[in-house]
């Protein structure tokens, strides 16, 4: 091809790729917005009349959940994102390790006999005594699994640990289905999430969505300020960087990654326990499906970049939350799926770009 | 006229002196023991009943080889880690259902069908017809899943395949709810599309499911073709391209490789024989249900041609065997009341993908070439090795 035609074409590329994941991003909230308003949708029953309205109330609604929801997916994305940007591994494991948080939650409710009766002093308490327990048991399984399954195969061909990974995964849901069964299991609404705490112009905010969000964004925060201004966040950025350069500046590359994988897996515990408490139910199989939209919003933000991932884990949010309502939640796989695959066609470098070695 | 002669007479000697140093260089014993095996293979049904549970495991296992072989293609022969080659299964199993059952309620179309089934409604072709249309639409399925991975690095290739799987999957469970013409829907989703034609073959007959003799000895063909194909295959132009393509894209496309024709061969290739496979596994299990379609079934495959040795052929067709007869005769038949004898409450099957997540990471950490690797694979890893010592030894001097 000549030289100025290919160059048109790359071009074009990038236009095309940018503007294309805009679009399709846009998509879905303007075809519903627009549905809402020309078509109405139905806002209950007056007298066994349905009440249909025309206006937006509805999709800021869904927009707002899928917010709160996309928290929790910004909690265990930013997992996946601080691992691939280390080590440039797909840690297939980390879903898992979210659900073995929302099994520890609540295992340990049961334990110290939280439930629906006990008095908000005492559910702070222990909510907050929760917390902790599962940040620390998901990030020291992460380090265990580092430790165990991908340490001995850093200098393997990529595919090795990658599998690897795929094996720690399915051990992982197999203890889950031993732990508490093969069906969905309820636990105790300890915090009543479908509490209103208040309304703004007709979207209804509850409690599930003030506590996702207020998890959310001090733990972001202390990660942000963890990974800018510490001596050991320097590290990990180093290592990220150039391995070997941080390991002749007598960064010990080892225990770094650990410490990423500590943070990591510290995150997805923080995010077992919300998701326990937003969706009062746990299965052995949440990790799968969690872990794979949250790695599409890694993706979709950008791997190896943490501001990208918790945007992407909002946007992604929006998206399952969009399809759960309008389509049925039996597609929002499908869907969330196919933008990951857009998302890999039009701009694979994500949207505030990439931070990894390969990118420069 | 005389120089034409002189050209075929060159041509004819030429082929001549290479038949003789091929027969020259190839020992005798490999070809004996392939015809011994197949010799083996063809008899070994007589050994059993027509219906014994251990001639069912075999079959599915042959089955599983055939799919086995189709997933090294891609992943072993050209490097794709592939995680969604259910979706093949599952676009061969539909195929069987699609055109061989009266799921179309509304057609009637009959092509070579036993006299039984030519009167019934829906469509019903030939085994043999179905099995060209699984192999055409798997093969366009392969290179659609191809297009978007082709600029992709090797991690993402394994996620968007994943996700092609799923989709696959999900589309598989709605698929009820997908009209296509007048009232028929896509699928069954987790009812099944059930009441398949059993294989027919004119002169033999209809298969039936108290005899599985003949069902062991069409999978068996099956394989052997399979098998066949991948060994030339493997040998060939197209096959050390894959290899090329596989050790190193920068060098291999500069050498003059074209990138996106090697990569869309691979997995349409690859996917081919994952959709011989679902459409011969659709007829014998004789319903196409959704949740057969799930990931751990892709995830089973990998683990069959890891356990085998990535890239070898007689790796993945060991490492197959191996597996589906731990998955449906060990596990089910012989161990499965092991756990509740030491006084635990549950049963080994419940665990079956436990245990293949525990062998995918054992083998990985303690042997990553596999049980049987491919002997380019294995040079590479001791290479790299002995590359080590010696840089250690410098370094030591």
């Amino acid at each position: 091809m000549p030289q100025p035609v290919a160059r048109v074409l790359a071009a074009l590329r990038r236009y095309v790729g940018r503007w294309g994941l805009y679009l399709a991003l846009i998509a879905l909230p303007a075809y519903y917005g627009i549905h809402d308003l020309t078509h109405g949708y139905q806002a209950g029953f007056v007298a066994g009349h349905a009440v249909v309205r025309k206006d937006l109330t509805q999709l800021g609604f869904n927009m707002f959940e899928g917010l709160s929801n996309g928290a929790i997916w910004a909690l265990i994305a930013m997992g996946y994102t601080l691992v691939y940007g280390i080590i440039e591994l797909i840690n297939f494991a980390h879903g898992d390790v979210f659900m073995i948080g929302s099994f520890t939650a609540a295992g340990l409710w049961g334990t110290l006999g939280l439930g629906l009766a006990t008095g908000p002093v005492g559910l702070v308490a222990g909510l907050l005594l929760t917390l902790f327990v599962c940040m620390a048991v998901c990030g020291s399984l992460n380090v265990l699994i580092e430790r165990v399954g991908y340490r001995p195969l850093r200098n393997a061909p990529k595919l090795a640990p990658l599998i690897t990974a795929v094996g720690f995964s399915f051990i992982l849901q197999n203890v889950g289905l031993l732990w508490l069964g093969g069906s969905p299991q309820g636990v105790n609404d300890l915090i009543r999430e479908n509490n209103t705490v208040l309304h703004i112009s007709g979207v209804v905010i509850h409690r599930a969505d003030v506590l996702a969000l207020g998890v959310m964004i001090p733990l972001v925060m202390a990660l942000t300020w963890f990974i800018g201004n510490t001596r050991p966040g320097r590290a990990m950025r180093a290592t990220a960087q150039d391995p070997e350069a941080a390991r002749l500046m007598g960064i010990n590359v080892n225990n770094t990654i650990s410490l990423t994988f500590l943070l990591g897996g510290m995150l997805a515990g923080a995010a077992g326990l919300v998701y326990a408490l937003y969706e009062t139910t746990v299965w052995y199989f949440q990790g799968f499906e969690a872990g794979l939209i949250a790695f599409t919003a890694a993706v979709m933000g950008g791997i190896g970049n943490v501001r990208g991932a918790v945007l992407g884990g909002l946007i992604i949010g929006c998206i399952q939350e969009l399809t759960d309502s309008r389509l049925g939640p039996q597609w929002t796989e499908a869907v969330v799926f196919a933008y990951l695959i857009l998302v890999m066609v039009l701009r694979p470098r994500g949207l505030l770009g990439e931070e990894t070695r390969e990118a420069g | 006229m005389s120089e034409l002669m002189a050209q075929l007479g060159e041509w004819r000697d030429a082929l001549i002196a290479r038949r003789e140093a091929v027969t020259r260089r190839v020992p005798w014993w490999p070809r004996g023991l392939a015809l011994t095996l197949i010799a083996f293979g063809i008899v070994l049904p007589f050994f059993f009943t027509q219906s014994s549970g251990f001639m069912g495991a075999t079959i599915v296992a042959l089955a599983y080889v055939v799919m086995a072989l189709g997933l090294n293609v891609v992943v072993g022969f050209a490097g794709l880690l592939d995680l969604g080659y259910v979706a093949f299964y599952a676009l061969g199993a539909y195929c069987m259902g699609w055109f061989g059952s009266d799921f179309f309620f509304n057609s009637r179309i009959h092509v070579v069908v036993s006299p039984l089934t030519s009167h019934v409604i829906g469509i019903h072709f030939n085994f043999i017809l179905i099995l060209v249309c699984a192999v055409v639409i798997t093969a366009l399925a392969g290179m659609i899943i191809g297009l978007p991975t082709l600029r992709l690095r090797s991690d993402y290739i394994a996620i968007v395949t994943l996700a092609f799987g799923e989709i696959i999957g999900v589309l598989a469970v709605n698929g009820q709810s997908i009209h296509i013409g007048t009232g028929e829907a896509l699928t069954n989703g987790n009812n099944g599309i059930s009441a398949l034609d059993l294989p027919y073959f004119p002169g033999i007959g209809s298969f039936n499911l108290l005899q599985l003799r003949p069902w062991y000895w069409l999978i068996f063909a099956i394989m052997l073709v399979v098998l066949f194909v991948n060994l030339r295959l493997r040998d060939s132009r197209l096959g050390r391209a894959w290899v090329a393509l596989r050790e190193d894209e920068v060098a291999a496309v500069s050498m003059g490789i074209p990138l996106v024709r090697t990569k869309l061969m691979a997995y349409a290739i690859g996917a081919t024989f994952g959709g011989m496979s679902g459409a011969f596994l659709g007829a014998f299990n004789t319903t196409v249900n959704a949740d057969q379609f799930k990931f751990s079934f892709s995830i089973f495959v990998l683990a069959m041609i890891i356990v085998g040795g990535l890239g070898s052929i007689w790796g993945a067709v060991l490492g197959a065997l191996l597996l589906s007869y731990i998955n449906y005769y060990i596990i089910p038949d012989v161990l499965n009341t092991l756990p509740k004898d030491f006084g635990l409450n549950f049963s080994l099957t419940q665990l079956s993908f436990g245990i293949f997540g525990f062998l995918l990471v054992l083998v990985m950490i303690l042997r990553p070439q596999g049980l049987f690797p491919e002997r380019r694979r294995r040079l590479e890893l001791t290479a790299a090795i002995a590359a080590e010592d010696a840089q250690l030894v410098e370094v030591a001097e």
